[in-house]
Protein backbone atom coordinates (compact mmCIF):
# COMPACT_ATOMS: atom_id res chain seq x y z
CA UNK A 1 0.00 0.00 0.00
CA UNK A 2 1.50 3.19 -0.77
CA UNK A 3 0.36 6.84 -0.52
CA UNK A 4 -1.02 8.73 -3.45
CA UNK A 5 -1.46 12.41 -3.69
CA UNK A 6 -5.17 12.43 -3.51
CA UNK A 7 -5.00 11.81 0.16
CA UNK A 8 -3.67 14.87 0.81
CA UNK A 9 -6.78 17.54 1.85
CA UNK A 10 -6.96 20.26 -0.89
CA UNK A 11 -7.61 22.61 1.82
CA UNK A 12 -4.03 22.68 2.88
CA UNK A 13 -1.37 23.30 0.72
CA UNK A 14 1.28 20.81 0.18
CA UNK A 15 4.98 22.14 1.44
CA UNK A 16 7.06 19.34 -0.20
CA UNK A 17 5.87 16.91 -3.05
CA UNK A 18 7.74 13.94 -4.18
CA UNK A 19 6.58 13.27 -7.46
CA UNK A 20 7.97 9.43 -8.71
CA UNK A 21 11.08 10.46 -7.43
CA UNK A 22 14.06 8.31 -7.74
CA UNK A 23 17.73 8.80 -7.11
CA UNK A 24 20.37 6.53 -7.96
CA UNK A 25 24.22 6.21 -7.96
CA UNK A 26 25.77 4.78 -11.06
CA UNK A 27 22.89 2.36 -11.57
CA UNK A 28 22.80 1.53 -8.07
CA UNK A 29 18.75 2.83 -6.84
CA UNK A 30 19.35 4.60 -3.45
CA UNK A 31 15.19 5.77 -3.54
CA UNK A 32 12.99 4.36 -5.98
CA UNK A 33 9.72 5.78 -7.25
CA UNK A 34 9.29 7.70 -4.17
CA UNK A 35 5.18 9.57 -4.04
CA UNK A 36 5.09 11.77 -0.62
CA UNK A 37 3.74 14.86 0.27
CA UNK A 38 3.61 16.64 2.98
CA UNK A 39 0.82 19.27 3.99
CA UNK A 40 2.02 22.56 5.32
CA UNK A 41 2.33 22.45 9.27
CA UNK A 42 2.53 19.16 9.24
CA UNK A 43 5.57 16.80 11.15
CA UNK A 44 6.09 13.62 8.90
CA UNK A 45 8.34 11.09 10.65
CA UNK A 46 10.82 9.22 7.92
CA UNK A 47 11.25 5.64 9.45
CA UNK A 48 13.49 3.05 8.47
CA UNK A 49 16.18 1.12 8.54
CA UNK A 50 19.88 2.13 8.04
CA UNK A 51 20.28 2.56 4.36
CA UNK A 52 16.53 2.53 3.73
CA UNK A 53 16.64 5.89 1.60
CA UNK A 54 15.71 7.79 4.46
CA UNK A 55 18.64 10.63 4.25
CA UNK A 56 18.66 10.48 0.21
CA UNK A 57 14.96 11.76 0.65
CA UNK A 58 16.01 14.53 2.85
CA UNK A 59 18.65 15.46 0.76
CA UNK A 60 16.64 15.97 -2.29
CA UNK A 61 13.95 18.23 -0.61
CA UNK A 62 16.97 20.66 0.26
CA UNK A 63 19.13 20.28 -3.20
CA UNK A 64 21.99 18.57 -1.89
CA UNK A 65 20.93 15.96 -4.37
CA UNK A 66 18.57 16.35 -7.70
CA UNK A 67 16.05 13.63 -8.14
CA UNK A 68 17.52 11.57 -11.30
CA UNK A 69 13.93 10.60 -12.06
CA UNK A 70 10.93 12.43 -11.15
CA UNK A 71 10.50 15.53 -9.48
CA UNK A 72 10.57 17.03 -5.96
CA UNK A 73 8.48 20.38 -5.38
CA UNK A 74 9.02 22.71 -2.35
CA UNK A 75 6.20 24.90 -2.27
CA UNK A 76 4.62 23.75 -5.84
CA UNK A 77 7.96 25.09 -7.60
CA UNK A 78 10.69 21.61 -8.88
CA UNK A 79 13.82 22.01 -7.09
CA UNK A 80 16.04 21.84 -9.90
CA UNK A 81 14.31 25.55 -10.40
CA UNK A 82 14.94 26.93 -7.02
CA UNK A 83 18.12 28.78 -6.41
CA UNK A 84 19.83 26.14 -4.65
CA UNK A 85 21.25 28.76 -1.62
CA UNK A 86 17.48 30.08 -1.20
CA UNK A 87 15.64 27.23 -0.94
CA UNK A 88 18.38 25.78 1.63
CA UNK A 89 18.17 29.09 3.50
CA UNK A 90 14.73 28.97 4.08
CA UNK A 91 14.69 24.88 5.35
CA UNK A 92 16.30 24.37 8.87
CA UNK A 93 18.61 21.32 8.88
CA UNK A 94 19.72 19.60 11.73
CA UNK A 95 21.98 16.48 11.68
CA UNK A 96 23.24 13.93 15.06
CA UNK A 97 25.30 15.75 17.44
CA UNK A 98 24.24 19.31 15.93
CA UNK A 99 26.42 19.59 13.19
CA UNK A 100 27.97 22.43 14.61
CA UNK A 101 30.86 24.37 13.81
CA UNK A 102 33.56 23.69 15.88
CA UNK A 103 35.33 26.66 15.34
CA UNK A 104 32.20 29.00 16.13
CA UNK A 105 31.13 29.69 19.86
CA UNK A 106 27.61 29.10 20.27
CA UNK A 107 26.43 32.44 19.88
CA UNK A 108 28.21 32.68 16.05
CA UNK A 109 26.89 29.13 15.10
CA UNK A 110 23.46 29.78 16.18
CA UNK A 111 23.67 33.20 14.02
CA UNK A 112 25.12 31.31 10.85
CA UNK A 113 22.57 32.03 8.77
CA UNK A 114 20.96 35.78 9.93
CA UNK A 115 24.33 36.92 9.46
CA UNK A 116 25.21 35.64 5.93
CA UNK A 117 21.60 37.24 5.28
CA UNK A 118 23.26 40.28 6.31
CA UNK A 119 20.67 41.37 9.36
CA UNK A 120 21.45 43.98 11.25
CA UNK A 121 23.61 43.13 14.13
CA UNK A 122 21.07 44.49 16.99
CA UNK A 123 18.00 41.94 15.11
CA UNK A 124 21.07 39.49 15.01
CA UNK A 125 21.32 39.47 19.29
CA UNK A 126 17.89 39.70 19.80
CA UNK A 127 16.95 36.81 17.49
CA UNK A 128 19.82 34.97 19.21
CA UNK A 129 18.36 35.71 22.68
CA UNK A 130 15.37 35.01 21.84
CA UNK A 131 16.22 30.82 20.37
CA UNK A 132 17.86 30.56 23.31
CA UNK A 133 14.89 30.79 25.74
CA UNK A 134 13.32 28.69 22.93
CA UNK A 135 15.09 25.54 23.20
CA UNK A 136 16.11 26.24 27.02
CA UNK A 137 19.64 27.25 27.17
CA UNK A 138 21.64 30.20 29.09
CA UNK A 139 22.68 32.92 28.48
CA UNK A 140 26.03 32.22 29.24
CA UNK A 141 26.76 29.57 27.31
CA UNK A 142 27.30 32.06 24.18
CA UNK A 143 30.62 32.37 24.30
CA UNK A 144 31.26 28.40 24.80
CA UNK A 145 32.82 26.04 21.45
CA UNK A 146 31.00 23.26 20.84
CA UNK A 147 33.56 21.09 22.61
CA UNK A 148 32.63 22.59 25.94
CA UNK A 149 29.10 21.32 25.88
CA UNK A 150 27.44 18.37 26.77
CA UNK A 151 25.33 16.05 23.91
CA UNK A 152 22.39 17.74 24.73
CA UNK A 153 22.97 21.31 24.84
CA UNK A 154 25.01 20.62 20.97
CA UNK A 155 21.60 19.32 19.61
CA UNK A 156 19.94 22.65 21.37
CA UNK A 157 21.96 24.65 19.58
CA UNK A 158 21.86 22.73 16.53
CA UNK A 159 18.00 23.53 17.11
CA UNK A 160 18.40 26.93 17.52
CA UNK A 161 20.93 27.20 14.72
CA UNK A 162 17.88 25.23 12.36
CA UNK A 163 15.44 27.64 13.21
CA UNK A 164 17.38 30.90 13.45
CA UNK A 165 15.78 32.85 10.18
CA UNK A 166 12.72 31.25 10.54
CA UNK A 167 12.46 29.03 8.23
CA UNK A 168 9.07 27.36 7.16
CA UNK A 169 10.39 24.15 6.92
CA UNK A 170 12.77 22.31 8.85
CA UNK A 171 14.44 19.20 8.69
CA UNK A 172 15.92 16.51 11.22
CA UNK A 173 18.03 13.95 10.29
CA UNK A 174 18.57 11.07 13.33
CA UNK A 175 19.00 14.89 15.23
CA UNK A 176 18.77 13.06 18.83
CA UNK A 177 20.31 9.99 17.85
CA UNK A 178 23.61 10.68 19.76
CA UNK A 179 22.23 11.06 23.04
CA UNK A 180 21.82 9.25 26.04
CA UNK A 181 17.82 7.89 26.40
CA UNK A 182 17.22 10.30 29.33
CA UNK A 183 18.44 13.34 27.39
CA UNK A 184 16.96 12.39 24.14
CA UNK A 185 13.20 11.73 26.24
CA UNK A 186 13.26 15.12 27.00
CA UNK A 187 14.19 16.66 23.68
CA UNK A 188 11.42 14.67 22.13
CA UNK A 189 9.55 16.54 24.45
CA UNK A 190 10.42 19.62 24.09
CA UNK A 191 10.44 19.30 20.29
CA UNK A 192 6.74 18.61 20.34
CA UNK A 193 6.09 21.17 22.53
CA UNK A 194 7.72 23.66 20.52
CA UNK A 195 6.62 22.59 17.30
CA UNK A 196 2.78 22.75 18.08
CA UNK A 197 3.50 26.21 18.91
CA UNK A 198 5.48 26.92 15.84
CA UNK A 199 3.55 24.50 13.27
CA UNK A 200 6.08 24.42 10.89
CA UNK A 201 6.51 21.56 8.02
CA UNK A 202 9.02 19.40 9.69
CA UNK A 203 10.25 16.12 8.07
CA UNK A 204 11.89 14.03 10.75
CA UNK A 205 14.52 11.18 10.22
CA UNK A 206 14.52 8.25 12.26
CA UNK A 207 14.92 4.59 13.09
CA UNK A 208 13.24 4.92 16.14
CA UNK A 209 9.40 3.65 16.18
CA UNK A 210 9.03 5.37 19.95
CA UNK A 211 10.40 8.66 18.37
CA UNK A 212 8.53 8.40 15.71
CA UNK A 213 5.12 7.91 17.50
CA UNK A 214 5.83 10.55 19.88
CA UNK A 215 6.45 13.47 17.59
CA UNK A 216 4.69 12.18 14.38
CA UNK A 217 1.01 13.44 12.64
CA UNK A 218 1.75 10.91 9.86
CA UNK A 219 4.29 7.92 9.56
CA UNK A 220 6.69 6.90 5.71
CA UNK A 221 8.15 3.32 6.71
CA UNK A 222 11.18 3.30 4.07
CA UNK A 223 12.51 0.08 3.12
CA UNK A 224 15.62 -0.44 0.72
CA UNK A 225 14.87 2.86 -1.24
CA UNK A 226 10.83 2.58 -1.40
CA UNK A 227 7.89 3.59 0.76
CA UNK A 228 6.23 0.87 2.34
CA UNK A 229 3.49 2.22 4.06
CA UNK A 230 2.48 5.86 4.52
CA UNK A 231 0.12 6.21 7.48
CA UNK A 232 -1.53 8.87 9.57
CA UNK A 233 0.89 8.61 13.69
CA UNK A 234 -2.19 6.66 15.35
CA UNK A 235 -3.09 4.50 12.45
CA UNK A 236 0.59 2.64 12.66
CA UNK A 237 0.70 0.47 15.08
CA UNK A 238 -2.83 -0.85 13.99
CA UNK A 239 -1.10 -1.90 10.43
CA UNK A 240 -1.10 -5.69 9.26
CA UNK A 241 2.01 -4.67 7.09
CA UNK A 242 4.58 -7.50 8.02
CA UNK A 243 7.46 -4.93 7.84
CA UNK A 244 5.21 -2.96 10.23
CA UNK A 245 4.96 -5.59 12.35
CA UNK A 246 8.52 -6.67 12.81
CA UNK A 247 8.88 -2.62 13.76
CA UNK A 248 6.15 -2.44 16.14
CA UNK A 249 7.67 -6.06 17.72
CA UNK A 250 10.99 -4.46 18.31
CA UNK A 251 9.81 -2.39 20.26
CA UNK A 252 7.04 -3.38 21.88
CA UNK A 253 8.44 -4.39 25.50
CA UNK A 254 11.22 -4.19 27.57
CA UNK A 255 13.12 -7.57 27.79
CA UNK A 256 12.27 -9.54 31.25
CA UNK A 257 15.72 -10.25 32.49
CA UNK A 258 14.02 -13.94 33.96
CA UNK A 259 13.01 -14.52 31.03
CA UNK A 260 16.07 -14.70 29.42
CA UNK A 261 17.61 -17.75 29.27
CA UNK A 262 21.75 -17.26 30.71
CA UNK A 263 24.32 -19.77 30.17
CA UNK A 264 26.44 -18.02 32.76
CA UNK A 265 23.70 -18.42 35.35
CA UNK A 266 23.31 -22.10 35.80
CA UNK B 1 91.65 33.60 16.74
CA UNK B 2 88.44 31.07 17.79
CA UNK B 3 85.03 31.12 16.68
CA UNK B 4 83.43 33.86 19.03
CA UNK B 5 86.28 36.39 18.13
CA UNK B 6 85.64 35.68 14.57
CA UNK B 7 82.14 36.19 14.69
CA UNK B 8 82.63 39.59 16.75
CA UNK B 9 84.98 40.80 14.20
CA UNK B 10 83.08 40.24 11.45
CA UNK B 11 79.42 40.87 13.02
CA UNK B 12 78.51 43.64 10.72
CA UNK B 13 78.95 41.16 8.08
CA UNK B 14 77.22 38.53 10.23
CA UNK B 15 74.40 40.66 10.36
CA UNK B 16 73.98 41.43 6.49
CA UNK B 17 74.09 38.10 5.49
CA UNK B 18 71.59 37.28 8.16
CA UNK B 19 69.94 39.42 7.23
CA UNK B 20 70.24 39.32 3.24
CA UNK B 21 69.55 34.79 4.36
CA UNK B 22 65.80 35.69 5.69
CA UNK B 23 65.17 38.11 3.00
CA UNK B 24 65.65 35.03 0.47
CA UNK B 25 64.03 32.48 2.43
CA UNK B 26 61.23 34.92 3.01
CA UNK B 27 60.20 36.36 -0.11
CA UNK B 28 60.83 32.46 -1.59
CA UNK B 29 58.32 30.96 1.57
CA UNK B 30 55.79 33.96 0.68
CA UNK B 31 56.05 33.48 -3.05
CA UNK B 32 55.11 29.65 -2.22
CA UNK B 33 52.42 30.14 -0.35
CA UNK B 34 50.55 32.83 -2.88
CA UNK B 35 51.02 30.22 -5.02
CA UNK B 36 50.84 27.13 -3.48
CA UNK B 37 47.66 27.83 -1.48
CA UNK B 38 45.43 28.67 -4.14
CA UNK B 39 46.74 25.46 -6.56
CA UNK B 40 46.12 23.33 -3.05
CA UNK B 41 42.23 24.91 -2.51
CA UNK B 42 41.74 24.49 -6.67
CA UNK B 43 42.87 20.70 -6.80
CA UNK B 44 40.19 20.21 -4.19
CA UNK B 45 37.68 21.98 -6.05
CA UNK B 46 38.92 20.31 -9.50
CA UNK B 47 39.86 17.03 -8.26
CA UNK B 48 41.03 15.80 -11.63
CA UNK B 49 43.85 18.20 -11.39
CA UNK B 50 45.44 17.13 -8.63
CA UNK B 51 47.58 14.40 -9.76
CA UNK B 52 48.77 16.72 -12.58
CA UNK B 53 49.65 19.29 -10.00
CA UNK B 54 50.92 17.33 -6.94
CA UNK B 55 52.77 15.29 -9.58
CA UNK B 56 54.85 18.56 -11.24
CA UNK B 57 55.28 19.75 -7.77
CA UNK B 58 56.57 16.26 -6.95
CA UNK B 59 58.68 16.16 -10.13
CA UNK B 60 60.38 20.27 -9.37
CA UNK B 61 61.26 18.69 -5.24
CA UNK B 62 63.17 15.77 -6.83
CA UNK B 63 65.60 18.28 -8.88
CA UNK B 64 68.82 18.49 -7.27
CA UNK B 65 69.24 22.16 -6.07
CA UNK B 66 72.51 23.07 -7.24
CA UNK B 67 71.10 21.92 -10.76
CA UNK B 68 67.74 23.91 -10.53
CA UNK B 69 70.07 26.85 -10.03
CA UNK B 70 71.79 26.32 -12.84
CA UNK B 71 68.75 25.14 -15.40
CA UNK B 72 67.54 28.96 -14.38
CA UNK B 73 70.52 30.40 -15.09
CA UNK B 74 70.10 31.25 -18.82
CA UNK B 75 66.45 32.44 -17.86
CA UNK B 76 66.01 35.91 -18.96
CA UNK B 77 65.90 38.42 -16.02
CA UNK B 78 65.84 35.60 -13.79
CA UNK B 79 68.62 34.74 -14.31
CA UNK B 80 70.21 37.89 -14.53
CA UNK B 81 70.38 38.65 -11.13
CA UNK B 82 71.57 35.67 -8.34
CA UNK B 83 68.94 36.59 -5.80
CA UNK B 84 65.70 36.63 -8.50
CA UNK B 85 67.10 32.88 -9.12
CA UNK B 86 67.50 31.50 -5.49
CA UNK B 87 64.35 32.89 -5.03
CA UNK B 88 62.72 31.57 -7.67
CA UNK B 89 64.67 28.29 -6.79
CA UNK B 90 63.69 27.98 -3.45
CA UNK B 91 59.58 29.29 -4.23
CA UNK B 92 59.59 26.32 -6.37
CA UNK B 93 60.97 23.76 -3.73
CA UNK B 94 58.56 25.21 -1.25
CA UNK B 95 55.42 24.79 -3.35
CA UNK B 96 55.22 20.72 -3.28
CA UNK B 97 54.41 21.14 1.12
CA UNK B 98 52.04 24.27 0.52
CA UNK B 99 49.95 22.84 -2.22
CA UNK B 100 50.05 18.96 -0.72
CA UNK B 101 48.96 20.42 3.17
CA UNK B 102 46.18 22.97 1.70
CA UNK B 103 44.81 20.07 -0.36
CA UNK B 104 44.89 17.60 3.14
CA UNK B 105 43.89 19.91 5.43
CA UNK B 106 40.65 20.90 3.01
CA UNK B 107 40.33 17.02 2.71
CA UNK B 108 40.68 16.39 6.47
CA UNK B 109 37.64 18.86 7.31
CA UNK B 110 35.03 16.41 8.76
CA UNK B 111 32.51 16.25 5.87
CA UNK B 112 29.48 16.34 8.55
CA UNK B 113 30.79 19.63 8.89
CA UNK B 114 31.01 20.65 5.27
CA UNK B 115 27.85 19.09 4.55
CA UNK B 116 25.87 21.06 7.23
CA UNK B 117 27.05 23.93 5.98
CA UNK B 118 26.39 23.46 2.50
CA UNK B 119 22.57 22.42 3.66
CA UNK B 120 22.74 26.08 5.80
CA UNK B 121 22.66 27.07 2.54
CA UNK B 122 26.60 28.48 2.68
CA UNK B 123 27.57 29.52 -0.37
CA UNK B 124 31.29 27.77 -2.22
CA UNK B 125 32.92 30.90 -0.95
CA UNK B 126 31.78 30.98 2.44
CA UNK B 127 32.11 27.18 2.94
CA UNK B 128 35.81 28.08 2.05
CA UNK B 129 36.55 31.26 3.39
CA UNK B 130 34.55 30.47 6.89
CA UNK B 131 34.37 26.58 7.28
CA UNK B 132 37.07 24.63 5.32
CA UNK B 133 39.88 27.17 5.06
CA UNK B 134 39.72 27.60 9.42
CA UNK B 135 39.49 24.39 9.85
CA UNK B 136 42.25 23.39 7.44
CA UNK B 137 44.82 26.79 8.58
CA UNK B 138 46.83 24.15 11.16
CA UNK B 139 47.55 21.91 8.30
CA UNK B 140 48.11 24.30 6.25
CA UNK B 141 50.70 26.36 8.79
CA UNK B 142 52.71 22.99 8.79
CA UNK B 143 53.17 23.39 5.07
CA UNK B 144 54.40 26.65 5.50
CA UNK B 145 56.72 25.70 8.29
CA UNK B 146 58.23 22.82 6.51
CA UNK B 147 58.71 24.98 3.43
CA UNK B 148 60.25 28.11 5.08
CA UNK B 149 62.63 25.23 7.35
CA UNK B 150 63.53 23.86 3.50
CA UNK B 151 64.18 27.59 2.33
CA UNK B 152 66.36 28.38 4.95
CA UNK B 153 68.41 25.33 4.69
CA UNK B 154 68.73 25.95 0.76
CA UNK B 155 69.28 29.20 0.84
CA UNK B 156 72.55 28.50 2.03
CA UNK B 157 73.56 27.09 -1.57
CA UNK B 158 72.10 29.61 -3.56
CA UNK B 159 75.69 31.75 -2.74
CA UNK B 160 76.82 29.32 -5.20
CA UNK B 161 75.53 31.34 -7.90
CA UNK B 162 76.44 34.56 -6.03
CA UNK B 163 72.49 35.32 -4.49
CA UNK B 164 74.53 36.48 -0.98
CA UNK B 165 73.48 34.73 2.23
CA UNK B 166 74.44 33.43 4.40
CA UNK B 167 75.96 30.44 2.51
CA UNK B 168 78.55 33.17 1.54
CA UNK B 169 80.21 32.29 4.51
CA UNK B 170 80.20 28.84 3.81
CA UNK B 171 81.34 28.81 0.59
CA UNK B 172 84.02 30.89 1.61
CA UNK B 173 85.20 28.73 4.31
CA UNK B 174 85.70 25.54 2.17
CA UNK B 175 88.01 27.49 -0.51
CA UNK B 176 89.74 28.82 2.68
CA UNK B 177 89.73 25.38 4.22
CA UNK B 178 88.71 26.97 7.43
CA UNK B 179 86.44 25.66 9.90
CA UNK B 180 85.93 28.78 11.19
CA UNK B 181 84.54 30.82 8.52
CA UNK B 182 82.12 27.89 7.55
CA UNK B 183 80.68 27.62 11.29
CA UNK B 184 79.93 31.36 11.05
CA UNK B 185 77.49 30.77 7.82
CA UNK B 186 76.56 27.28 9.07
CA UNK B 187 75.38 27.82 12.89
CA UNK B 188 73.52 31.13 12.14
CA UNK B 189 71.58 29.35 9.72
CA UNK B 190 70.79 26.03 11.30
CA UNK B 191 69.43 28.55 14.32
CA UNK B 192 67.50 30.42 12.11
CA UNK B 193 65.88 27.33 10.67
CA UNK B 194 64.87 26.22 14.08
CA UNK B 195 64.00 29.23 15.32
CA UNK B 196 61.14 29.61 12.74
CA UNK B 197 60.55 25.95 12.84
CA UNK B 198 59.56 26.80 16.65
CA UNK B 199 57.82 30.09 15.75
CA UNK B 200 55.45 28.13 13.03
CA UNK B 201 55.29 25.41 15.44
CA UNK B 202 53.51 27.32 18.02
CA UNK B 203 51.18 28.93 15.44
CA UNK B 204 50.20 25.63 13.94
CA UNK B 205 49.28 24.30 17.54
CA UNK B 206 47.61 27.30 18.17
CA UNK B 207 45.41 26.84 15.04
CA UNK B 208 44.92 22.97 14.95
CA UNK B 209 42.93 23.09 18.01
CA UNK B 210 40.54 24.94 16.14
CA UNK B 211 39.41 21.27 14.52
CA UNK B 212 39.78 19.80 18.27
CA UNK B 213 36.75 22.00 19.23
CA UNK B 214 34.04 19.80 17.99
Amino acid sequence: MTASPSRVSDTVKSAIEFDHASFDISGRPLLHDLVLSVKQGETLVLLGRSGSGKTTTLKLINRLLLPTAGEVRVNQKPTAEWDPIRLRRSIGYVIQDGGLFPHFNVERNIALVPRIEKWPQPQIDARVRELLITVGLSEDLLSRYPSQLSGGQRQRVGVARALAADPPILILDEAFGALDPITRSEMQKEFRALQQRMKKTVIFVTHDLREGLLLADRIALMEEGKLVVDLPAHEFSRSGDPLVRAYVEAFSALPDPNQIDREVSR
Amino acid sequence: MNFLQFMMMNRQQVLDLTLEHITLAGVATLLAALVGIPLGILITRVPQLSKPVLGGANIIQTIPSLALFGFLLPAPWIGARGGRLAILALALYGLLPLIRNTYAGIQGVDPAIVEAGRAMGLTDRQLLLQVELPLASGVIVAGVRIAAVLSIGLATIAAAIGAGGLGEFIFRGLAMVNNQVILAGAIPAALLALLVDFLLGRLERRLGTLRLKT
